[in-house]
């Protein structure tokens, strides 16, 4: 008999129709079955009487199947049951362990706050972050590595990304930071990653042979098709940026074409925002995929509503719809041997992470930190310039990330959420972007439910292809 | 052979809350603004 003892159904199954499967994720195992019509109905008219009723009586549901089916299906979906890939048992809340004081993994450092386009949604306020215009000193940069390597533990490996404003405003420090940094890492037995995040602008023939030549991956900024692109990313004179970009991007791909998906080893993305404006922002991606590029990311933009560009809930729909386009045509373009990726459909499940990383998150303020200008501490790129979230700075002596703002951060993880504890996304999502939340809710525990919709969107559409693709490979179990 | 239920992928999740958190793996962010890793399309590095 299927056990639905205290079982709250929609928290820990997500059942949905995507494409012409009708699919369902079990949250707790991370497993993905495809349903026939009958068991999809039955386990849809189980969670309908749950969301009216304490206890669910499995009598009273199902009464338009044959006896005889009705059986079967509940026969197989214990059986699932037992073997913990279906209606398996719903883990235990339990908050993730940290270690104090706090290893940082990551951090991010704000080369340049300053700029060579002025892009219309930037965070950073055309590159300046709401400050100055500054560009950062080869003397913070390296208070930076030094501290980095100092809170690392005994992580071998640690990350810098170098992000802005535009960071090739500043390559001289850029430069010496990596000479640095590869040397300072090399005498305690640790290795930096180093990443550059980068409008594409200054990215001439040499600087894209100095990064390969230092192995550095590369997030290169373009937002598709030129008209799109040049709306919200112009110059300073209002020109619009594509035709000084693309070639620069394009030299930069070809270079690298074996690049990794899930951002492992020397990789590159070309990423880029949609807007209002361009809520069919499949034709972006497949715009990019055809120029040739094979990494690609095209995000939501995070504006606060008076902005002509922001998002609004008019726009999901149109949002969502062409999420199922893309999907589809990623299909379409592997078949046709153009394969792309596309980043928020590549989905770990069962070689992704495990549920401790799952229920924390991002780890902004603990494990990744960011580095102004100036060497103000803050727990990420997007909290820079919040002085209420700032942990410290590098320039005072015993410069230890403020405890107080750690454990705030620490403690925001997927279970404080109210939202987020019946949520099936939980664990692949685990509660969204801190910076995203507070900008919308001014607390770090309450989710912005715009971005929550996509995101469960985009899950939608990855577990659908992760779905195809072992049908094609018939590696299904 | 089930007749109304494919499984195509196996996961065991919930046994990673026992042996898993070794945190090997990359920092992760789920913003709109940067593409490093999310945690969801992270792949674990043990
Ligand atoms: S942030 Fe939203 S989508 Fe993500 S787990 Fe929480 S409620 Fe779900
Ligand atoms: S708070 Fe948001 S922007 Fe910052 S690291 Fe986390 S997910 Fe990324």
């Amino acid at each position: 008999m299927l056990n639905l003892k205290n079982y709250h159904i929609s928290k820990n199954i997500h059942i949905y129709e995507q494409g012409n499967l009708r699919i369902a994720y079990d949250v707790n195992s991370g497993s993905l079955h495809i349903l026939d019509e009958k068991t999809f109905s039955l386990i849809g008219e189980m969670i309908d009487y749950q969301s009216n009723n304490e206890t669910i009586d499995l009598n009273l549901v199902g009464n338009n199947l044959p006896d005889d089916e009705k059986l079967e299906v509940l026969e197989e979906l214990e059986q699932l049951q037992r073997d913990k890939l279906l209606f398996s048992e719903e883990v235990l809340e339990q908050e993730p362990i940290y270690p104090s004081p706090p290893i940082i993994k990551a951090m991010c450092l704000h080369v340049a706050h300053d700029c060579n386009l002025k892009c219309r949604y930037c965070f950073a306020g055309t590159g300046s972050f709401g400050g100055c215009r500054e560009l950062m000193s080869v003397e913070t940069g390296i208070k930076a590595i030094d501290f980095l390597l100092m809170h690392s533990g005994s992580r071998p490996q640690c990350e810098v990304d170098f992000f802005g404003g535009e960071p090739l405003l500043n390559l001289t420090v850029v430069k010496e930071l990596i000479a640095y940094g590869k040397m300072a890492a090399k005498k305690i037995n640790k290795r930096i990653k180093f990443t550059l995040t980068t409008n594409a602008v200054l990215l001439d023939e040499q600087t894209t042979a100095y990064l390969e030549k230092e192995e550095v991956s590369v997030v290169l900024s373009l937002d598709g098709r030129k008209e799109v692109n040049d709306r919200m990313r112009p110059f300073y004179k209002d020109k619009g940026s594509y035709d000084t970009i693309v070639p620069n991007i394009l030299r930069f791909t070809e270079k690298r074409p074996k690049t990794s998906p899930y951002a492992i080893g020397n990789y590159y993305y070309v990423r880029g925002t949609y807007t209002h404006y361009n809520t069919d922002f499949y034709r972006d991606v497949l715009h990019m995929a055809d120029l040739g590029i094979k990494m690609i990311s095209i995000e939501p933009v995070v504006a606060s509503p008076e902005n002509d560009f922001s998002l609004n809930q008019e726009d999901i729909e149109k949002v969502k719809e062409s999420y199922d386009i893309l999907g589809e045509k990623v299909l379409d373009y592997a078949q046709r041997d153009q394969e792309f990726s596309f980043f928020h459909f590549n989905a770990g499940l069962d070689d992704g992470p495990c549920l401790p990383k799952r229920l924390s998150g991002c780890g902004a303020g603990y494990e990744y930190i960011a580095v102004s200008p100036e060497g103000g501490i803050y727990p990420c790129h997007q909290f820079v310039g919040q002085e209420a979230y700032k942990l410290g700075s590098l320039h005072k002596p015993d410069s230890k990330p403020r405890t107080d703002i750690v454990d705030q951060f620490r403690k925001a993880n997927v279970y404080a959420k109210q939202e987020c504890r019946t949520c099936w996304a939980r664990f692949s999502c685990s509660g969204g972007c801190h910076a995203a939340n507070v900008a919308y809710s001014g607390e770090l525990t309450k989710v912005y439910s715009l971005g929550c919709e996509l995101q469960k969107k985009r899950l939608e559409v990855a577990y659908y292809l992760k779905i195809r693709q072992a049908l094609k490979v018939g590696t299904n179990c | 052979m089930a007749k109304h239920i494919q499984t195509i992928i196996k996961g065991n999740l919930s046994v990673t809350i026992k042996n898993g958190g070794c945190g090997k793996c990359q920092t992760s962010c789920q913003s709109a603004c940067k593409t490093s890793c999310t945690v969801g399309n992270q792949v674990c590095e043990k």
